[in-house]
Order: C-alpha cells, then structure tokens, then sequence
C-alpha cells in the first residue's frame, strides 16, 4: 500500500462543557505532519473528548479543529477522512475481515473492481495476509486489533486516531504491538494521535507526549524532555516511577531535603512550592565511583522487593521520609543491597536532581 | 469400573447436571400438567368420535367456510405483523438510544397497556372508533372525511385493536436486540465514511435483524390465535380461527370438530417456529444473547 498522506492537525483553543463541568479546557495542540503524538492522562483528564472533538463525535462548546489546513470542526464524522481505531476495535460482527475492511471503500463507492487488491494490501500491511473470509468470531485479541487496523488505514486517511487500541490485550502482546505500530507508523508516514493513560506505551511509541489533567493540556514535550523535564509535580509523578519530596529552597541552585543540602544542574523556579522528583532508577547505590560534584544521601533500607529484572528498594530518610531506588537484579548490583533495617548511603547526580513547582499537582 | 477411575471433573460435571435436573423438575410437571396432557387429549378428541375418525379434518380441509377463516386469520395476521414492525421499531430505536430517565419512559408507555386487560382495551378502542367515536370527530374536524369511516365491526377495527394489544410484543424483543448493539459499531461506521443512513442500512439493520425476526415471529403466532379482540371489533363478520373454535364449541357442541381446527393451528404455529428456528435459534430469538 502506498504511503498515507499525514496531514498537519492544528487543534486552537478547543473547550468543551458538561454543564459547569469543563471537559476539555481551552486545549491547543499543534500536530506536524506525519507526527505520532500520544495524549496521556489519567480518566477524567479530557484526553477521551479531545478524541471525539478530532473525531466528529462530540461538537465543542468553544476553539476549533483544523486537518491539513481546513476548518473541519463543524464537519460531520464521515466527511472527515479520519481512520479511527476503537479500544474495543469496533469490528462488524455480521461481516467477514475482507467486509469489514472494504467497507470504508464500498462506503465512499470507490469501483468495485478496486476492493480486492487493496483488501489484500491492508491485511497483508498488517500481516493478516489471507484472512479475508474469516469471522470476526474466529479471530484471536491481537488480530482483530490488526483488523481495525487495516480498516482504518485502508482508504488512506488523513489523520489516523486510536482510543486505547492496546489495553484489550495482555502485556506480552500489547509490548509486541507498541513496536509493530511505531514501525508501521514509519512506514506509513500517517499523522497518529494515540489515547492512551499508559505512560510506558506512550513514550514507547510516541514523537511526541500531550499530558492532560482536568481537561487541561500540562505538557506536550518529547518522551525524553517529559521524563527529564516536567513542567511540574503532576507531569514527574504521571511519567516514570518517581517519588516526590517537598523541599526548601536552599540558593540559586540548590535545595534542602529534611537537612541535607542538593545541588541541581537545572534551573530551579525563584517563588512557589518546590517538590523534589527523585525517578527510582536515578538514586544510585554510593559506591565511590560517581563525579564529585554528586549529591550523597544516607537512609535505612526498608524493604527490598523482586520484581524479576529488577529489584525495588524501599528506603526511609533519618526523618523517616520514605524513598525508593531501582536496581538491576543481576548478581553484583543485587549484592550491593544490604538486608532490611541497614544504613545505605546514596548518591544523586545534579543532573537527575529535578525540582519542580508543586502547582499542578 | 471402579468409580476412582472416573475424573473428579467429570463427576463433579455430572452431580452439577443431576442437580440442574432437579431444580427444573417443577417446571417440568407445571407444563407437563398444563400443556403436554390437554394438548394430548385435544388432539386424541379431534381423532376420536365414538371410534377413530378423520372426519374432522377432512371437513376443514373441504370445507370453503374453514378455508376462508384461515385465509382471513393469516390475512389478519400478516397485516398486524407488518404494522407492529413498522410502528414498533422506530419506538424500540428511539428506547435503546434515549438517555436514563427516557428510554424508561417510552418502555414504560409500550408497556402500559400490558397492565390492562385485554377486554378493557377492546371496548376502549370500540368506543374510540365507533362510528360517532373520538377518531371519526376528529378526522371529520380537520376535514379529511366528510362522512364517518367504518372502523369498527370489520377487519380494519379487528387490525387497529390487536396491533395495539400486540405492540409490546414487538417492541420489546426489538428493544433488547437492539441495546445490544454496540454504540461505538455506528461511530466506526461514520468515521469510515459512511453517512447516517448508509451505517444504519449495512451496520444497524442486520445486526437488529434477529429481534425483527424474533418480534414478527411472536406477534403473528399470537395474532393467529388471538380472540377476544375480533370477536369484539370483527362484528361478527371478522371470523378468525379462534373464533370457528369457539363457535364450534358454543353454538354447535362439536368438541371434536373445534379440536381438529386447534391441532391444526398448532401445527401451523409450530412449523413457523421450526422454519424460523432455522434461520435463528430460539433461544436467541427470546433475547439469551
């Protein structure tokens, strides 16, 4: 099949009320061209009616939708050339894969001589090659996830949208996928917009992160940038596995955590609330080895969990204030681990030492 | 066979069997009791009449009169059927789409009348449609008629009344087809480029078609049979089979002669049921998944 034409998605200002409930809030987005953005955020965060917005489905109460440079907001869902995948693939039962893929062609009354060649390009796009005349019944989680798939891209969309296409499947499978997508999606070269409230299947495919709370846009940023970068306490505790301390601000780069002084390598806000947001694999275990200019950090090991390729270690401060660490579960960094209720001092480079406001929390 | 080498599984299958048995049993003997038995001795009496006879069924298969009720009955039947369709899906659609405090009121309205008996709703629509009733005034009112219609005391009032008794019927095994139906197969059908009426015809249509079926089904079974409205709207010129039963039975004390005519609409009523069976199971047909 050839390349999807992505097209440039330009979402101004788009608001959506329920009463005195706002949904989706004054959310702007600007989506290049052949882009995969991914908008995460926990239920409730609006992620859902920025969806149906882009969808068609749900008209907003303010703001507009523009696709390719077109004012689509007020264009009804058929008109709109968006290939949407559903978290329950939405797949027509009393149809057949071949009919449920040629009906977005039968649907626009493309020649009907075309149907069989291009069904046989999107299923084997999708490596379901051959599966024409089975049931939707026979097919297995995953297939029909393809399924959706090749329906979706088959009639070259402008914009392809999925709504949690993963969450149906189990972990093995859903990791298996994330990667197929992100090839296909290179391959393809479509404009992707992936709901999703899994962080790791976010980064895992994504160019790039919306996070959403309240129906706000918090961050829209690079997977790398949201992890090392959060523009607040909500988007570091959303992202990865950090444990969040408040903290005084102790210089212009530097902060006080229950006594002990750390030094941070980024710029940290001059008013407000600070939180320290330590990621557990970033708190190492001191063993001499690190820069000098690490910040050090002594607490007592609490609990030691295995997790299979990786151990978590809970630790408190003197003050009690509890911690965790992450580390690998191979021999040697799973012997530097004393036992339960031992003193274990630690290290914290600048560069991992992320203050954020608290706001937004 | 020692019983240990039975696998535990399957003996617990079994007990589990053995006990669901028992638990039906009462229905079983209920039905058993109240149809299986005079079913039977229905059907005994249509063949015996001081010794074995077909007499009876001869009659009705040579007779014009048999002939011309069951070609009414079926007439009547056909027509109710395609009326309570084409009224009760839109309100079935209009149910299974309105939002919490609606579609309970629409079912509500459909089912109403259930609450009525059938004797009271008969006279009502007597009353309704006679020639000086409410929807003659009204018709006449808003100049479509200049003289009042005959709507009762034929087949037109017989049809009016049982597609009114008969309209729950259809709209319920509707209804619950059609909740069924996943919301979101309608949004994907938009977005795949189908217009509303074209999603509805290749999407919505034939996955509601099971409770079309299962509705038309039960609607016209119970029109075949159905009594105390066309002997009260048919004015006596509306003869449908339950009628010849009765008449049979009142007027003329041929008991043989009116079980004949029922064993013969049951076997109608069945083959529907067997020929429907085929195209879809009964059980799913009575809304089990």
């Amino acid at each position: 099949m050839a390349t999807i034409g992505g097209e440039r998605v330009e979402i101004r200002s788009a608001s959506k009320h329920y009463g005195s409930v706002r949904a989706l809030d004054d959310v702007s987005l600007d989506i290049a061209p052949q882009e995969f953005v991914s908008l995460l955020g926990p239920s409730g965060s609006g992620k859902t009616t920025l969806l149906g917005i882009l969808g068609g489905f749900i008209q907003p109460s303010g703001g507009s939708v523009h696709l390719g440079g077109r004012d689509v907001t007020y264009t009804p869902p058929h008109k709109r050339d968006i290939g949407i995948v559903f978290q329950n693939y939405a797949l027509f039962p009393h149809m057949s894969v071949g009919e449920n893929v040629a009906f977005p062609l039968r649907a626009r009354r493309l020649p009907k001589s075309s149907y069989a060649e291009k069904v046989r390009g999107a299923l084997a796009m999708v490596d379901l090659a051959g599966y024409e005349e089975r049931g939707i019944g026979q097919l297995s989680g995953g297939q029909r996830q393809r399924v959706a798939l090749a329906r979706a891209m088959i009639f070259e969309p402008r914009l392809i949208l999925m709504d949690e296409p993963l969450s149906a499947l189990d972990k093995q499978l859903r990791e298996n996928m994330q990667i197929e997508l992100r090839q296909l999606h290179k391959r393809l070269g479509a404009t992707i917009i992936y709901v999703t409230h899994d962080q790791r299947e976010a980064l895992t495919m994504s160019d790039r992160v919306a996070i959403l709370k309240d129906g706000k846009l918090v961050q829209i940023d690079k997977p790398e940038r949201l992890h090392d970068h959060p523009a607040n306490a909500f988007v570091a505790s959303f992202i990865g596995e950090a444990t969040l301390l408040p903290v005084e601000r102790a210089g212009q780069d530097s902060v006080s955590l229950a006594g002990t002084v750390l030094k941070s390598a980024r710029p940290i806000a001059a008013t407000g609330e600070l939180v320290l947001a330590i990621q557990t694999e970033k708190l190492l275990i001191e063993d001499g080895s690190g820069s000098p200019e690490r910040n050090r950090l002594e607490a007592r090991v609490t609990d030691v969990v295995f997790q299979g390729e990786s151990l978590r270690v809970f630790l408190a401060l003197d003050d009690g204030t509890p911690l965790s660490l992450r580390q690998p579960s191979h021999y040697e960094a799973a012997g530097r681990i004393p036992p339960v209720g031992e003193r274990l001092a630690l290290s914290l480079h600048p560069q991992d030492t992320i203050i954020v406001p608290k706001a937004g929390a | 066979m020692s019983t240990s080498t039975i696998d535990p599984s399957l003996r617990h299958q079994r007990r589990e069997q053995a006990l669901m048995t028992l638990l039906a049993a009462p229905a079983v003997l209920v039905i058993a009791a109240l149809v299986v038995i005079p079913v039977g001795w229905l059907a005994a009496q249509s063949i015996y009449d001081n010794g074995f006879t077909l007499e009876h069924y001869r009659r009705i298969f040579t007779e014009e009169v048999y002939w011309r009720s069951f070609a009414l009955t079926f007439r009547i039947a056909l027509m109710v059927t395609l009326l309570t369709l084409l009224l009760g899906y839109p309100v079935a659609y209009a149910a299974a789409h309105a939002k919490r405090p609606w579609n309970v009121l629409i079912l509500a309205c459909v089912m109403l009348p259930f609450w009525t008996s059938v004797l009271v709703r008969a006279y009502a629509w007597l009353v309704l449609l006679q020639r000086t009733g409410v929807a003659n005034q009204l018709l006449e009112r808003f100049g479509l008629i200049t003289e009042p219609l005959a709507m009762v005391h034929n087949e037109l009032g017989t049809v009016i009344a049982t597609v009114h008794i008969l309209l729950p019927f259809m709209v319920l095994p509707l209804y619950s087809t059609m909740q069924k139906i996943p919301r979101e197969l309608m949004l994907a059908g938009a977005s795949l480029g189908g217009g509303p009426l074209y999603s509805f015809r290749r999407i919505f249509l034939p996955l509601s078609l099971p409770g079309v079926v299962a509705g038309l089904t039960l609607v016209f079974v119970l029109t075949l049979g159905f009594y105390i409205t066309p002997e009260l709207l048919g004015g006596g010129r509306t003869i449908m089979i339950s009628m010849v039963v009765s008449r049979n039975v009142e007027l003329y004390n041929q008991w043989g002669a009116a079980s004949a005519v029922g064993v013969v609409l049951l076997i109608c009523v069945l083959a529907i049921f067997a020929a429907v069976g085929r195209i879809i199971p009964l059980d799913k047909m009575l809304g089990q998944k």
